[in-house]
């Protein structure tokens, strides 16, 4: 590291760190969607990762439509891009759910490789319609600017504004969870599906609404995903074994743990990236997590109870 | 027939290929305390499991209060007015005991747990903050049993809740069990290795021996030698 001075480094760590952040907000976003499902059901859904492609391409058409027919409105269209992009994975994940996935609960083998057929299937269908080139969301001239904080520090704005979309969405998928009925339902279908239904629960409808809640919660991580990249068909893809990586780290039975989790492996891989080439620095993370998992095979937050 | 409230007729059930529960026909009026008595491997569980739709029966009707209840879901069975407190309890451990006692609750409740339950389970009350998970065998088994009574049956399954359990809470759930049926007028049928707990509680006692009712009589009339020799091995 010579020829950095040490200011240097701190407006890199700096920097680094706020631009993870925007990673780390859709990590996190990503790993809730998966960990709900994954947590309640037991499925490994390949095709989460297809999900937040639908809420980027949703909000790709909102700006396009919104910048044609409403321009006078752009400044506020995110915000209401964002919900129809949560509606639009929501009503899909719910169909996928129905004519799919109800049909695998008992067998988790056979979801993990219908979901990746419909990962391929959903990724042909994005290339048919949408064509093979990366798009991009006209976005809001708000977001586009940058706090400098101090002459060496510069802070994108839509880093800030997505984590505290994230921040949002968390805060009400954990308060929804241990605060609603609903929130009862479904963590009493997630620990015993069986008795679940044996109380009254109705465990096929509270399968499919979480179901289709995770997807909706991926369809947001798209919304966040295109203020830092264009979106093609396959950008989904390119995250979902991060976020595996992130609900195994975490540990799939605490929301809390895939939070700790989605920061420290999204921080390191942006701060180790700026030192190493981008490939190390995957590496690194890969390894540490790796070895971290050895100690600790039940991701980072075990719950503590008698089983 | 009047006052029945729970019938089960020419009931047949399984798992696959193989047969376990033959045709079985009972009826248990309002209020009544049955005991299904038998050993390990005889059917108990599997009966239990039928009757709440945990498992497809093969064939047989089965009826809470004049209403059908064959081929329904498990959850709309508990909606019927029957519940199910399993062998080994199955307490959501990871939810504490008010949440465990919740997810009985119907919606119309709006989660506030009757006064009742904790009057009947003071224990319960005073550990509402604990996980599931976390309490003894016994404050579990009332646990599972407050959580049943919170979807207000008409009928309660127990599938042997002395499993497990140490004397002297097993007397206690004995009588709470019996101020239940006062209270609520709830009919209950209960499956039993002991035999000692249920004189104290049945009405009426049952013999199930793989598979089929071997030996019925009126508590009054029983003879506990006989029932004994059928237990033993």
């Amino acid at each position: 590291m010579d020829g950095y001075s040490l200011s240097d480094l701190w407006s890199i760590l700096v920097m680094q760190g706020f631009s993870g952040l925007s990673l780390f907000s859709v990590l996190l976003l990503m790993a809730l969607g998966l960990a709900v499902i994954f947590g309640q059901m037991g499925v490994i859904n390949m095709a989460h990762g297809e999900f937040m492609t639908i809420g980027a391409y949703t909000i790709y058409f909102c700006s396009k439509i919104v910048e044609k027919h409403f321009p006078e409105i752009m400044p506020y269209y995110f915000i209401i891009a964002i919900i129809a992009a949560f509606a639009i994975a929501f009503l899909i994940g719910y169909l996928v759910e129905f004519l799919m996935i109800r049909h695998l609960y008992r067998r988790p083998l056979d979801t993990l490789l219908a979901t990746w057929g419909l990962s391929l299937i959903m990724q042909q269908i994005f290339r048919s319609l949408f064509g093979a080139r990366e798009v991009s969301a006209t976005l809001p001239n708000w977001l586009m600017g940058s706090w400098k904080a101090t002459p060496d520090i510069d802070i994108p704005l839509n880093g800030l504004f997505v984590m505290a979309v994230s921040i949002v969405v968390t805060a009400a998928v954990i308060g929804f969870l241990f605060k609603s009925s609903w929130g009862i339902k479904v963590r009493a279908t997630t620990q015993n599906r069986v008795m679940a239904g044996a109380v009254g629960i109705n465990t096929k409808k509270i399968d499919r609404l979480t179901f289709a809640t995770g997807c909706g919660i991926a369809g947001i991580a798209g919304a966040a995903f295109t203020t830092i990249a264009s979106t093609g068909p396959t950008s989904g893809s390119l995250y979902i074994v991060d976020t595996f990586l992130v609900v195994v780290f975490g540990g799939s039975a605490s929301l809390l743990g895939t939070v700790a989790s989605a920061f420290s492996i999204a921080q390191a891989q942006s701060i180790l990236t700026f030192f190493m080439t981008n490939a190390m620095g995957k590496v690194v993370t890969l390894l540490s997590i790796i070895v971290i998992l050895m100690m600790r095979p039940e991701g980072l937050f075990s719950s503590k109870v008698r089983k | 027939m009047s006052g029945q409230m729970f019938s089960v007729k020419g009931l047949e059930s399984g798992y696959g290929q193989s047969q376990v529960i033959h045709d079985l026909n009972f009826d248990v009026a309002k209020k009544e305390i049955v005991a299904v008595m038998g050993r390990n491997g005889m059917g108990k569980t599997t009966l239990f499991k039928t009757l709440m739709g945990i498992l497809p029966a093969f064939g047989g009707s089965i009826s809470v209060d004049g209403r059908a209840l064959e081929g329904l879901d498990t959850y709309r069975r508990v909606q019927e007015g029957i519940a199910y407190v399993p062998q080994g309890r199955m307490i959501f451990s990871h939810m504490t005991v008010l949440e465990n006692i919740q997810t009985g609750l119907p919606s119309s409740a709006n989660g506030i747990v009757p006064e009742e339950l904790y009057a009947l389970f003071p224990v319960l009350f005073d550990m509402r903050a604990r996980r599931g998970g976390n309490l003894s065998g016994g404050q579990q088994q009332q646990l599972a049993i407050a959580r049943a009574l919170a979807t207000n049956p008409k009928v309660l399954l127990l599938d042997e809740p002395t499993e497990g359990i140490q004397p002297s809470i097993i007397k206690d759930i004995a009588k709470s069990l019996r101020e239940i049926r006062e209270l609520r007028d709830l009919t209950i049928i209960v499956s039993e290795q002991v035999l000692s707990f249920t004189l104290d509680i049945a009405d009426r006692f049952f013999v199930i021996d793989k598979g089929k009712f071997v030996y019925e009589n009126q508590r009054a009339n029983v003879d506990d030698k006989v029932i004994s020799s059928y237990l033993s091995i």
